[in-house]
């Protein structure tokens, strides 16, 4: 995936508690906001980020975060780094399912989080944590 | 770090000799690093009990912080801090009414020109060292309790349950819907439900922010709940970037009404219930 150009420096915080998670999304706010970033895409990448970190909470054991301002010549955007050393997903297909869920959820967070943002890509292993990236552009 | 037996019986020694001009002293240091936020009385009043406490203390023999002795100390500091935690100063303006004290005692030293005077005053200025730290560690866990309570207040605050109509009851949500905020949401709702005896009620999201799965799932919850006592639930203020945000998800609301706004929602309930076509009723009789 293109990531583009960095701008600035990318802001990180850790997640280990439900309060991380609301930080993460005001921090992901204030980013999409200084991009210019419209109403909706805002609420888009604040709805992902809130998904993508919970997921990085619950099913990773805590992780950290990283907010970029990134640039791809013609539009900026915003990307989010998720990062966490916990137990991996064993199969990714069946994981990005819509309605598939291993913790009592909806199944619709990962699977839902790739269809608010214009990239999404997602590395894991079993036992090697998983590190999702994902951007959205301005329009 | 504390004083041995003979150091802390100098520290006694130079406090009570010098008694009103350490006060005074003291007093006058602190004012200025308050900005006249604190009346001038008040600051001597808490200057000279902290005086009296280490002059009581010091006085006893070796002086150490942690000691069952300076438990009166401990406890003159620890109410310092937690009334400027109280009254909004900042930690260090709170630890400075302390540090303060290391001012006076570096001016006294000078003016006696004892041999033992450095010695004595790196002693006196860990001691103090100490005493500030345990000022800083008291006001953190103030205003620490200070938030939880705040945090606790923000819970019960924050979800009312209003009644809109005759058998109509409405909850705006504001905020992030967490796990605990959700619990408190569906248990007040259910128990107005009962109490008040309405059939319906209306969820206004008006005021959340971002509506995840997890937000999603709390209300779907809630929704089926109230189903179950046998009331109706109206999901209102869907605004468009939500609406589209919960369209991507991919999140469905099933057979629930969902409006844009909250008086969408009670006209729709008034629609139900027959009231708006009696009212038009009675105005063609009229």
């Amino acid at each position: 995936m293109t990531t583009g150009l960095e701008l600035g420096q990318p802001q990180a915080q850790a997640i280990h508690s439900d309060e991380d998670v609301v930080r993460v999304r005001q921090l992901v706010r204030t980013v999409a906001v200084a991009v210019k970033l419209s109403l909706v895409d805002q609420t888009k990448l604040v709805t992902a980020a809130s998904e993508l970190a919970r997921n990085t909470l619950v099913y990773g054991g805590g992780g950290t975060v990283e907010v970029a301002t990134v640039d791809n010549g013609r539009r900026r955007g915003v990307r989010i780094i998720f990062a966490d050393t916990g137990p991996g997903i064993p199969d990714l297909d069946l994981a990005l399912t819509d309605g598939y869920t291993t913790g009592g959820g909806l199944g619709l967070g990962l699977s839902g989080a790739r269809r608010l943002v214009d990239e999404f890509d997602i590395r894991t292993a079993p036992d090697a944590g998983t590190t999702v990236t994902v951007i959205k552009w301005s329009r | 770090m504390a004083l041995s037996a003979e150091e802390s019986g100098r520290l006694a020694g130079l406090l009570t000799s010098h008694d009103d001009q350490v006060t005074q002293r003291w007093t006058e240091i602190v004012t200025g690093s308050l900005r006249g936020r604190l009346s001038q009385a008040e600051l001597r009043r808490q200057v000279q009990e902290l005086h009296r406490a280490i002059v009581t203390v010091s006085e006893q023999g070796d002086l150490d912080l942690e000691s069952e002795r300076a438990a009166e100390l401990r406890a003159v500091l620890a109410e310092l801090s937690q009334g400027r935690a109280r009254q909004g100063f900042s930690a260090t303006e709170t630890a400075v009414s302390v540090f303060a004290l290391k001012e006076v005692l570096l001016e006294l030293l000078d003016a006696e020109q004892n041999p033992t005077a450095l010695r004595d005053y790196v002693a006196f200025s860990s001691l103090i060292d100490e005493m500030g730290l345990f000022t800083f560690e008291s006001f953190v866990r103030t205003r620490e309790s200070l938030i939880a309570d705040q945090a606790e207040q923000l819970l019960e605050l924050s979800t009312p349950v209003v009644k809109l109509w005759e058998g109509v009851v409405a909850v705006p949500l504001v905020g992030t819907l967490d796990s605990a905020r959700a619990q408190v949401v569906m248990e007040r709702l259910l128990q107005t439900l009962v109490d008040t005896g309405s059939p319906y009620a209306i969820i206004d999201i008006t005021g959340v922010p971002a509506v995840d799965t997890q937000v999603a799932q709390h209300i779907l919850k809630t929704v089926v709940a109230a189903r179950l006592m046998g009331a109706d639930c109206i999901i209102s203020g869907i605004r468009p970037q939500i609406a589209q945000t919960i369209v991507a998800l991919g999140i469905e609301f099933g057979d629930i009404a969902t409006k844009a706004s909250l008086a969408d929602a009670l006209r729709h309930v008034l629609r139900l219930t027959g009231v708006e076509t009696s009212r038009r009723a009675s105005r063609r009789e009229a």
